[in-house]
């Protein structure tokens, strides 16, 4: 075998942790990455997590990056490898050069190992086996111990884990010591058994500034808050459960009455999907601001009230934390599959806004915006999310409000406008934007008042199917989604250092990677125009985008190229000049990947010309 | 037919109640069913309860399904705003509009079709949740609409319009309203109004999930000889365990009972209730008991009507989920938003 030599690099590296679920080692893993972070040095960490609750292999990897490229890189470069189920593919797994950190309790037959690698043992099991007895201890201490030995190794600051072990455990000093004493187990015994430290190395920079570390699916709860909502109603689904517990636990802190401590909101976890989409549009009918949060199975048997809520015209708010489809897929694997199946969800000609968020503090401000939206187009708004945004920390700028910000209600008719006589149809185009005038119920006596039905109706939801009445209301429906073009989220665009005939559209969690394969596309020669979507209906900017290049490359997160699909339909683009570059495996699309798949083509775009004939 | 405008002219003389509104106003628009039908004197039942009672008209939400009943929310209160929403799904969106605004009346209209079948799980959980709404089932074991085949409701051994015996075991909506926990439920008859008036009434005044089954005959595909749902056959078999007097301020809705055996009911709010005993051994505060009831008489053919169950002291989703009293649609953005300070605190906390 080669002599391969250690990879060397300071704060530019992949550490991987191999775990079983269930044992504890998702906070250790985590206090890894905040760790990091403190000595200013820019993280990004994901859960690579199965459906089960215990025993079954689960994986966090993080990704530290001076230079903040915050996408999956891909490859590992030290394998902290603590389940033995997993072994020999998470040794398979290190780049050539890399570090294999794991448990050297039992004697492994060299088989096990490679020799373009360097194996670092310390015996975990021994040194908790020797000052625990309680097994839970043992195990939850063993995460923490290791924390403590790849301090040593990695060259990190002690103290500056101990500080956050500190902040975790206020007011818990037994914890709090048991914590510290098992970090510097660990920490004492590489220090004194091993070569410390090794290639890879953390050194303190400045190059987290005043950005937080947060998981989407909270950021979008708490957006949710700060728009207004009130009412929520899910059903537990992954990967978006968590962003219904986050608006529990932010409204806990944020939505209880000073004087008498009640709620200023009301929260149901129903008995399905159906369920909580009916209880949204119940809620938003009667004017209040309801969201609910699912993903892909959940769009699925909420589509009949979708449907509702665009032909009632009712607001409503979904926000989808797309995962692994069709039927069941991959529950714990993320993926951007549910463009197409939310875009025109119902039976009937539907369209729907959808919004796509790059991060959490995007997702704060698109779930707050969502309202508004909703609102004011009196219709069902999607914050389409993902699993890598939603169930992951990232780093990201904070999130702001503006105090002078108000809540954008819509039009809504109220008891003195009636009261003054104003003409009040509910399905009638007065300002011709396509948008009507409702009540809320119970606002006058005798005015104002209709009935709500999924069927057909006239201007003043009479009903009726009559043609021409028909078709004129699924024109004013049009109108209003024209409407809403300009109301919504613009693209942005970034342009390369040098003009160019490419470019290239992406959306949602495909940013951070974006970004970076730009960097590398630019160094392998190919300048690329970038265009970021951030809602449908899609802006007149994404057309004239499309126009000004030969081709635009559409990167996305599933096989069918959904978004490029809506494109083409929505904008009558010629489909050969939109080329897709697609990742469905469930892992989060990377630089890598992403640079590779355009380098490629571009490559293949530099044909030689053919030679004419010369006689 | 919906295009029939509804005259609006009336009697100088017609009776006006407290708030001065005759029984026109709590009218709606000409019904479309079928002449006959149940469901219309359901219809006219709702109005005379709302009447009586002196509710404003607009204060009411009335939240249906899909179906010949679900339909009937158009034929009364025409003040009020009215939501026909999606099959089976009523229960939902009653709950999301009760949960916006705690303070309006909410009348949920569904079917056997939409309730016991395509909504059975909605009817279950909105009932287990106790949304304070009135939950009326217009109740015909038939599919009108789309004319005639079996609901849930059907009994086991009935026969169908084209002569097909039902073989599925029926649902008794009633029996699992109680076990669910309801708080008021009831049975009764579109055919005996003065039953149905006064059961509806009080149904609107209790705080928690009121439920009423009422036995609505199909003129047109369930009324035939054979069929358990028939005018004849539930008249037969209607044994009706109390009569019910809603009293408003001091006076009774109804006074034509004889005296003696009246209980008064006192509930939550301070409304109250009159029960008159038909059936000297039944109890309408003891839920297991009205279910061993229930089950006995059924097995015997007999359709249990009347207040069936009631607890006094029910409480309601909102009293579960310790909610302002003010309705969160009126909940302004400086109740709701915590404001920037708060985002820097919550910054900070995420560093």
């Amino acid at each position: 075998m080669s002599v391969q030599s250690p990879i060397s690099s300071v704060n530019d590296f992949v550490v991987r942790f191999a775990n079983v679920n269930g044992s504890g080692s998702a906070s250790a893993n985590e206090l890894f990455a905040r760790a990091i972070l403190r000595h200013g040095v820019p993280v990004s960490p994901r859960n690579i997590f199965p459906s089960n609750i215990q025993g079954l292999p689960t994986w966090y990897e993080v990704r530290v990056t001076e230079a903040g490229h915050l996408g999956a890189r891909g490859g590992v470069d030290m394998m902290v490898a603590m389940n033995p189920q997993t072994w020999d593919k998470d040794v398979a797994s290190i780049e050539p050069g890399g570090y294999l950190f794991y448990d050297s309790t039992k004697p492994m037959p060299s088989s096990k190992f490679r020799a373009d690698i360097t194996v670092i043992g310390v015996p975990l099991t021994a040194i908790t086996n020797s000052t625990y007895t309680d097994p839970r201890q043992r195990q939850l201490f063993k995460n923490i111990i290791y924390l403590g030995a790849l301090s040593a190794l990695l060259e990190m600051d002690p103290k500056l884990i101990e500080q956050l072990i500190g902040e975790q455990y206020k007011g818990k000093e037994k914890l709090l010591s048991s914590n510290v004493h098992a970090l510097h187990l660990g920490r004492d015994w590489a220090l004194q058994n091993l070569k410390c430290p090794i290639g890879l190395r953390v050194k303190k920079a400045d190059k987290v500034g005043d950005r937080i570390f947060v998981e989407g699916n909270s950021a979008a709860a708490l957006g949710a808050v700060y728009g207004g909502a009130t009412v929520c109603a899910w059903y537990p689904i992954t990967p978006s459960s968590s962003l219904a517990e986050a608006f529990t636990s932010h409204c806990k802190k944020l939505r209880h009455d000073p004087e008498t401590g009640k709620a200023q909101y009301a929260i149901v976890q129903a008995e399905d999907e159906l369920a909580s989409i009916g209880i949204v549009i119940g809620a938003s009918w009667n004017g209040a601001r309801a969201f609910t949060a699912t993903s892909g199975p959940g769009i699925s048997l909420m589509t009949e009230f979708i449907g509702l809520s665009y032909f009632a015209e009712i607001p409503a708010v979904i926000m989808d934390v797309q995962r692994a489809g069709p039927s069941t897929g991959m529950p714990t694997r993320t993926q951007q599959c549910d463009i197409i199946a939310c875009a025109y969800a119902s039976h009937g000609d539907t369209k729907h806004v959808l919004l796509f968020p790059e991060d959490p503090a995007e997702a704060f401000e698109f779930a707050a915006t969502s309202f508004d939206l909703a609102e004011r187009l009196q219709t069902v708004i999607f914050v389409m999310l993902d699993l890598d945004i939603g169930m992951n920390h990232r780093l990201c700028r904070p999130l702001r409000w503006d105090d002078a910000r108000q809540y954008d209600r819509g039009k809504v008719m109220t008891t003195e406008m009636l009261e003054e006589g104003r003409d009040f149809g509910r399905y009638l185009d007065v300002d011709g934007d396509g948008i009507p005038y409702r009540t809320y119920p119970g606002t006058h006596p005798t005015k104002g008042s209709y009935f709500t039905r999924g069927t057909s109706r006239d201007r003043y939801a009479r009903y009726s199917e009559e043609g021409p009445v028909y078709a004129d209301n699924m024109q004013r429906l049009v109108r209003k989604f024209e409407t809403a073009q300009d109301l919504v989220p613009r693209p942005l665009q970034a342009n390369a250092a040098k003009p160019t005939k490419y470019g290239v559209i992406y959306f949602g969690s495909t940013a951070p990677a974006m970004d970076e394969a730009i960097e590398m596309l630019e160094a392998r020669g190919h300048q690329l125009d970038r265009l970021r979507i951030r809602a449908f209906p899609f802006h007149s900017s994404v057309a004239s985008f499309i126009a000004d290049h030969d081709f635009v490359y559409v990167v996305e997160q599933n096989r069918d190229a959904q978004l490029r699909q809506l494109i083409v339909n929505e904008n009558g683009i010629d489909p050969v000049r939109l080329v897709p570059i697609l990742h469905y495996d469930g892992t989060p699309i990377t630089a890598r990947f992403i640079a590779n798949a355009i380098g490629d083509h571009q490559d293949h775009l530099k044909v030689t010309p053919l030679r004419k004939a010369v006689s | 037919m919906t295009y029939i405008a509804k005259p609006k002219f009336h009697h100088p003389g017609l009776k006006k109640n407290e708030l001065g509104y005759t029984h026109r106003d709590y009218e709606g628009k000409i019904s479309t069913l079928c002449a006959g039908c149940g469901h219309d004197s359901i219809t006219a039942s709702i109005i005379e309860a709302c009447y009586e009672l002196s509710i404003e008209p607009h204060r009411v939400a009335k939240i249906s399904g899909i179906g010949c009943s679900s339909k009937t929310p158009d034929y009364f209160l025409g003040n009020s705003h009215g939501f026909n929403s999606v099959h089976g799904r009523m229960p939902s969106v009653l709950t999301g509009a009760n949960l916006a605004n705690r303070d309006l009346i909410y009348l949920g209209v569904s079917g056997d079709g939409d309730s016991a079948s395509i909504g059975f799980g909605q009817f279950a959980h909105s009932i287990r949740r106790g949304v304070n709404m009135t939950y009326i089932v217009e109740n015909n074991g038939v599919y009108g609409l789309t004319k005639g085949q079996f609901s849930a409701t059907a009994d086991r051994g009935s026969k169908s319009k084209k002569g097909v015996v039902n073989t599925d075991n029926a649902i008794d909506l009633v029996a699992i309203a109680l076990q669910l926990g309801a708080t008021f439920v009831a049975r009764s008859f579109s055919g005996d109004k003065t039953q149905l008036v006064p059961l509806i009434a009080a149904a609107i005044q209790h705080k928690g999930a009121s439920f009423i089954d009422v036995i609505s005959p199909c003129i047109a595909f369930n009324n035939h000889a054979g069929s358990t749902k028939s005018f004849d056959y539930v008249r037969e078999h209607n044994d009706a365990v109390n009569r019910l007097d809603v009293l408003v301020g001091r006076e009774p809705i109804h006074v034509d009972y004889a005296p003696g055996t009246v209980q008064v009911v006192e509930q939550h709010d301070g409304s109250r209730i009159a029960l008159r005993k038909l059936d000297a051994d039944y109890d309408a505060h003891d839920r297991l008991g009205a279910m061993t009831f229930l089950q006995k008489h059924a097995a015997k053919g007999q359709i249990v009507t009347g207040l069936l169950y009631v607890d006094p002291e029910a409480e309601d989703l909102h009293a579960h989920l310790n909610t302002v009293d003010t309705p969160l649609n009126a909940l302004e953005a400086k109740t709701l938003c915590p404001g920037s300070a708060a985002l820097d605190k919550i910054n900070a906390s995420l560093r």
